[in-house]
């Protein structure tokens, strides 16, 4: 158990390394002659304007909301998931309750307007 | 035991006697033989990619009449290799308002991000890097790390349309990861395990896709979503943000990514596979004979899992070279309207039949039958929905075309 994860870190370690050496050889063998305009922003040849790192449309921020409350939920469900054959048909139908409130709730988002692209 | 049946476990007994013999302790034989292992496994992963660049090449100028590739080397298979000379070869400009430290780590990350799958890939029944028992949930976590790297890239290039692509890739992802995760959940109900090699070896008899065919869909348009590919590829449409959050890339750095998504892309086609098309088996059972044992080899299985993961990366490069890109909101509402309340209705459905019909010799039809009716039903709800969409959109046009009559 402790060895199938020490392989995953060692896996990680030698994942990021080798995208790391064609990097190398580039910054070895890649012609370097910097200048300001090659080093401006590219926007589509038109000289740049304003700032780019501002605040962003709400939009976004409220599917983040519901994606949220969904992506945690969801999580409960593997091991309901794998146990499903071992289980009483009890226990079956309270996960398909859970996933009903969950559904409830997407649907109570959805009356409100929530999934619109406004 | 020998090289033929058990090539990895041969050489690794084999190396860890060599070792042993050195007088090295058992802890560090372990590591190095795993590290040798693991470079091979990735190295393996990076050929496949080289050969992807062709494969993706010359697949895309047929789609598109034309020849591809054909000057460098027999049908231009040393292509790939000249391209990846000229993007090593190329100057590499950071733009001056960049975050330099990020900037340099995204394409990394999102390379790393593809590779780290690898590690689960089960490539035959004794060819794999590590069966942990929470695979399914690892491709996940992983998969969330090449996204990661969209966001890290947008953000540090200080470049609008760069912010505007992983923006939009940050709203593909958190949405289309739910049918995601609710496509992984049912292999893991209809196998009970959520090991990759325990959901191969549940299909033995009959592959998911028969149990679940609705389940393969979900997983494949929640997967080409995940990969940012045609009809979702919002986050680099050339056409109105030119290249998305890679606009600012070039030489290598580019070159990572391109490689990543290509991988990743092939990838999710041998999880297709793995989930729903049986992985490494596939002959339900024929290698019990006695004439045709040789087929339980690993050799042979590597063979049929790289065909089958082809067979998916050529099913999503055909969708993604005929499907036009659809619009940001068509695309939101497409998931939570629609994928959503479907993927949820589809598990519930699953868990129930397979807790109640599991004993009875009903299983796999009565299964497929619920798929069906659900498919039916849905079918249905959307034309009466159009339909009633259309009837509204046409009724107001009545009293104008009377008033002209007057």
């Amino acid at each position: 158990m402790q060895n199938e994860w020490l392989y995953i870190g060692l896996f990680l370690a030698i994942g990021v390394i080798v995208p790391i050496v064609p990097l190398i050889a580039s910054r070895l063998l890649a012609p370097r002659k910097p200048n300001p305009i090659k080093q401006s922003t590219y926007e589509c040849g038109i000289e740049t304007v304003g700032e780019s790192w501002v605040q962003f449309k709400a939009q976004y921020y409220i599917y983040a909301l519901v994606f949220l409350v969904f992506d945690v939920e969801t999580v409960f469900l593997f091991p309901w998931a794998i146990a499903i054959g071992k289980l009483p048909l009890f226990a079956v139908l309270e996960g398909i309750i859970f996933i009903l409130i969950l559904i409830a709730g997407l649907t109570f988002a959805w009356r409100k307007g929530l999934l619109e692209w406004a | 035991m020998t090289f033929w049946n058990d090539p990895i476990n041969f050489i690794a007994n084999w190396l860890g006697g060599v070792f042993a013999g050195w007088g090295m302790a058992s802890g560090l034989v372990y590591v190095i033989t795993a590290l040798i292992g693991i470079v091979v496994i990735i190295l393996f992963a990076m050929a496949i990619a080289i050969f992807l660049v062709w494969v993706e090449r010359k697949v895309v100028a047929r789609f598109q009449d034309r020849l591809g590739p054909n000057r460098i080397g027999p049908f231009g298979l040393i292509q790939p290799f000249a391209d990846i000379i000229k993007l090593i070869i190329k100057e590499d400009i950071t733009p001056d308002g960049a975050d330099k430290l990020i900037f340099n780590i995204a394409p990394v990350m999102s390379l790393a991000s593809v590779i780290l799958i690898w590690a689960i890939v089960p490539l035959a029944s004794n060819i794999y890097g590590v069966d942990i028992n929470v695979a399914v949930l690892y491709l996940v976590a992983v998969g969330s790390f090449g996204t990661l790297s969209v966001i890290m890239a947008g953000w540090a290039s200080n470049n609008k349309y760069a912010l505007i692509g992983a923006f939009r890739m940050v709203a593909t992802m958190i949405s289309y990861e739910i049918p995601m995760v609710v496509a992984l959940l049912i292999p893991t109900i209809l196998s009970g395990t959520m090991s990759v090699k325990g959901i191969t070896e549940a299909q033995t008899n009959l592959w998911f896709v028969f149990l679940s065919p609705l389940g393969l869909l979900l997983f494949l348009i929640s997967a080409i979503a995940e990969l940012g590919r045609s009809p979702f590829d919002l986050n680099e449409a050339e056409s109105e943000i030119v290249a998305g959050f890679h606009i600012e890339y070039t030489g290598m750095k580019f070159g990572l990514f391109y490689a990543g998504e290509l991988l990743h892309a092939f990838t999710f086609g041998g999880f297709m596979a793995v989930l729903f098309f049986g992985g490494y088996g596939g002959f339900f059972g024929l290698e019990k004979m006695t004439a045709f044992g040789w087929l339980a080899n690993p050799f042979v299985e590597l063979v049929i899992f790289l065909l089958k993961a082809l067979i998916g990366y050529w099913v999503i490069m055909w969708i993604k070279y005929s499907m036009p890109r659809i619009r940001i909101d068509f695309m939101l509402a497409f998931n939570w309207k629609f994928l959503t309340p479907l993927a949820f209705v589809l598990l519930m459905i699953t868990a129930l039949m397979d807790k109640l019909l599991a004993p009875t010799q009903f299983y796999a039809s009565g299964m497929f039958l619920s798929n069906v009716l659900l498919a039916w039903i849905v079918i249905e709800l959307l034309r009466s929905f159009s339909k009633r969409e259309r009837l509204a959109k046409e009724k107001p046009a009545e009293p104008v075309i009377q008033a002209a009559q007057h």
